[in-house]
């Protein structure tokens, strides 16, 4: 276990703010994305969807596509080889069998926007001629569309062959796919025990990732069925195994080059197109461009699930919580694998609960098949059982930043999930809110002011990382994690402070799945801390190299060397008249002492902290439109500790933003037959710059003591808390409870005629 | 001897057992324990990650488990 560097005043590095090693290209508009990538003789790949949210395909004819001249290759399900077994990672993952078929479909179509076809043309209205000449016959069936329906025993089936994953398979198929539960101590006898009982039902919507840049690729396959993809994507290594399994090839076959990424937030960690590019290219021996439309990201890429979710909670008038007891049925989409145990292990995780119980469902539904999005199910139940801490501390005539105090766990409390909490930081995040100027500031007339938590895990996983010293002595970083947040600055801010050089010497560089070692995908708040990991026992092999070289060149053991401040210098009561060696030094004099230097490091990181948050937020409520205003909104999170402090911010600003989004306006609408009708932003409304006011955050360190640095991540926990400090706001504003996200006009108008 | 916690969805395969005590020095000898026997929980074993000592490990193999810790095995949790 690595010991945490905890006096701030140690860095020299860490915890400044540099510009980014790539801000000036995405600027510029010189970065490559995507979609940027042009390739000779390339030809254009499209998707044929359909339009049906449940429907058998009786036929599928493509003979009159591909006697257009001009179109060189369509694929239809028929393309594709079984594929048995094999997991997804990531919440949302799922089987890679069920991968494949949301890939292309099969026998059935399951949602709206379910794939059909592809074809590969020489133009995009080529392509776009042929998907128009495709003839599929299509048989209907009824959706399943709301979630609590669907877990009726006479609920239309959304695949007939799903059993509820239980040790004795049932007797009967089931929309329901899995069922997790969480319990401890007596739940009858906690609530027997309380002077309050707060009890309701809420409802998270659909919702989406909202990444501005479409799903793209570049596939080039030669005739031996070898070749690159070049994709936007948060894990190229993952999307190299995901492909490969799904067309049965070798992954040695398959080179996958990660472009720059236009937002990700857990929906670019599921392939869609890259199978399909590979093997529109394959059959037509050209490169295949591939990207999606808006309408096709909001039709056929993964929502986070909706969902409804029961809360019970009883408190003693001293606001100590003496039992919970919660429900949630989350939408998987069209195929198993929604966040439900994320869900139910986040609900109750900021408490010390003596008495609990929850029970949560993965339900089918002809809806999208989910995929993960910041960190994943716990926005939905934590929404639930904050708001119902809210009206609880209400009914109390409680601060609820207090009420929180009362119950917040601390290092030593057991979690909900099982294991004690090492050092966190919930009460230091509640102390900053309680004292911080926005919450001693009077609230505006009108407005109601919301508080609530959110947590997150956080995760390690595997990561490598190489680090190459130049032969004047700078630095070259290359790692396998896609840089979506700024993580190329936080990895060589490590890199320097761990070599003792200046920031400015540092480059880091995201390899390809050939020229570094296999790494998760960026995701689950992982980078900074697994990643930066490697980065810096790399850097400590390059530092180990060094002494060793410095040693050789004064005719010293390695043992008497030691390095500071970025130089070799002999070690305490050594006798050795020699002047310390930098790293330029060194680099400098290689040839002689052994040849190029470099360090490596892979590692499967562990001990990754939890991350705690607290929110709120004065918002006002026009009761004859509906219209909601956030007038001040504070973000307040424990980072560990922040490698990059604007960086660290922006995740909070980001996830505050995309919370507020989901809180206040952002929902997937169906007609009654399953088909999106708001698959565009016009319609489907994320905040603007001219929605939100700035973004007040507060970082709290409190380190992790596994990491050499102390980060815990702090990617996910931000959208956790805004759903339901939004809806306390509101709900505060208006003087009655709002339950149902989101809390847009016509919603909240509705609530207000009731 | 140190407390191992398992979680709900292995109470089927354990009999309804939910705690047990263990001397297995690490968790590969734990694993080892329980797969003997409950060889029916050795898939869920894959499928989990495990808490010793309140350190969450995805994949765990000879972290040691020492005679007053306390093992909680949980649902893996990746992210977004």
């Amino acid at each position: 276990m690595a010991e945490a560097i905890q006096n701030e005043q140690e860095f020299k590095q860490i915890g400044s703010r540099p510009v980014r090693p790539d801000g000036v290209d995405k600027v510029t508009g010189r970065a490559q994305f995507g979609a940027d990538l042009i390739l000779p003789n390339m030809i254009h790949g499209k998707v044929l969807r359909s339009p049906h949210a449940h429907a058998k395909i009786i036929k599928i004819d493509t003979t009159q596509a591909l006697a257009i001249p001009g179109v060189h290759a369509v694929v239809t399900g028929a393309d594709f080889p079984s594929v048995e077994g094999g997991e997804v990672g990531g919440e949302g993952g799922g089987s890679m069998g069920d991968v494949s078929k949301n890939v292309m479909a099969r026998d059935k179509v399951l949602y709206h926007g379910h794939a059909v076809a592809a074809v590969a043309a020489a133009s995009p209205n080529l392509a776009n001629d042929a998907l128009d000449a495709i003839h599929v016959e299509y048989e209907e069936l009824e959706p399943i569309l709301d979630v609590v329906r669907a877990m009726a025993s006479d609920a239309p089936l959304v695949d007939e062959h799903n059993y509820t994953n239980l040790p004795e398979k049932p007797e009967h198929p089931s929309n329901i796919a899995n069922i997790g539960k969480l319990a401890r101590g007596n739940v009858e006898e906690g609530f027997e025990r309380a002077d309050v009982i707060i009890e309701r039902e809420y409802r998270v919507p659909m919702a989406h990732q909202g990444y501005i840049e479409p799903h793209a690729c570049v596939a080039s396959i030669d005739e031996t069925g070898r070749g690159s993809v070049w994709c936007c994507t948060q894990g190229h290594f993952e999307f190299r195994n995901a492909t490969a399994t799904i067309l049965g090839k070798d992954i040695a076959d398959l080179k996958f080059i990660a472009s720059e990424i236009g937002g990700g937030f857990g929906g670019k960690t599921v392939v869609y197109l890259e199978p399909l590019a590979v093997l529109l290219s394959e059959k037509s021996g050209r490169p295949v461009k591939m990207q999606m439309s808006r309408e096709e990201v909001f039709r056929a890429t993964g929502p986070s699930s909706g969902t409804v979710t029961r809360v019970k909670v009883g408190l003693q008038n001293d606001g100590t919580i003496t039992a919970a007891s919660a429900w949630a049925a989350f939408e998987a989409g069209a195929f198993a694998g929604a966040p439900h145990m994320p869900g139910i292990m986040s609900i109750y995780a900021p408490y010390e609960i003596e008495n609990f119980e929850v029970e949560a469902f993965d339900v089918l539904v002809n809806k999208p098949k989910v995929a993960a999005y910041r960190a994943p199910g716990a926005p939905q139940t934590m929404h639930a059982f904050e708001c119902a801490l809210d009206e609880a501390a209400l009914a109390l005539d409680m601060d609820p930043i207090d009420l929180r105090l009362v119950n917040a766990a601390d290092e030593g409390t057991q979690a909900p999930y099982g294991p004690k909490f090492p050092p966190i930081g919930f009460k230091a995040c509640l102390e900053v809110a309680k004292q911080h100027p926005n919450y001693t500031a009077p609230l505006p007339d009108g407005a109601g002011r919301g508080v609530a938590a959110g947590f997150w895990f956080n995760i390690g996983m595997q990561s490598s990382a190489e680090i190459n010293i130049n032969e004047n002595g700078t630095v070259m970083v290359i790692e396998g994690s896609p840089d979506i947040g700024g993580s190329r600055a936080s990895m060589c801010l490590m890199a320097a402070e761990t070599l003792g050089v200046d920031y400015e010497k540092v480059r880091a560089q995201v390899g390809d799945t050939e020229s570094t070692g296999f790494c998760n995908v960026t995701g689950g708040s992982r980078t900074t801390f697994a990643t930066g990991m490697a980065v810096t026992q790399a850097c400590e092999d390059v530092i180990s190299e060094c002494k060793q070289r410095a040693a050789m060149t004064w005719g010293l053991d390695s043992e008497q060397v030691e390095w500071e401040d970025g130089h070799a210098v002999p070690g305490p009561g050594v006798n050795a008249d020699v002047k310390p060696l930098s790293l330029a030094d060194l680099a400098g004099s290689a040839a002689k002492t052994g040849g190029p230097i470099q360090g490596r490091a892979s590692v499967n990181a562990q001990g990754a902290g939890a991350s705690f948050s607290v929110n709120f937020a004065d918002i006002a409520v026009d009761r004859e439109t509906g219209k909601v205003d956030v007038l001040r909104y504070t973000a307040i999170q424990d980072a560990g500790k922040a490698i990059h402090p604007s960086y660290v911010e922006g995740q909070m600003q980001g996830g505050a933003a995309q919370g507020i989004g989901w809180a206040l306006n952002e929902e997937y609408i169906f007609d009654e037959r399953g088909v999106l009708e708001n698959p565009g932003f016009l319609d489907y409304r994320i905040p603007v710059a001219s929605d939100l006011p700035m973004i007040d955050t507060h970082i709290v360190e409190v380190p992790n003591p596994s990491h050499p640095y102390g980060v815990r991540g702090v990617g996910e926990t931000p959208i956790v808390a805004p759903l339901a400090t939004c809806a306390n706001a509101v709900s505060r504003s208006l003087g009655q409870r709002m339950t149902n996200l989101p809390l847009s006009p016509p919603n909240i108008l509705a609530e207000l005629d009731d | 001897m140190a407390k191992v916690v398992l979680p709900d969805n292995f109470a089927v395969a354990t009999q309804g057992v939910r705690e047990l005590e263990t001397r297995a020095e690490c968790y590969r000898d734990l694993v080892f324990e329980l797969k003997n026997r409950w060889p029916e929980l050795a898939e869920l074993l894959e499928q989990s990650a495990v808490a010793i000592d309140g350190q969450i490990y995805q994949d765990a193999l000879l972290e040691p488990i020492d005679v007053d810790s306390e093992v909680f095995f949980m649902a893996r949790i990746e992210g977004g």
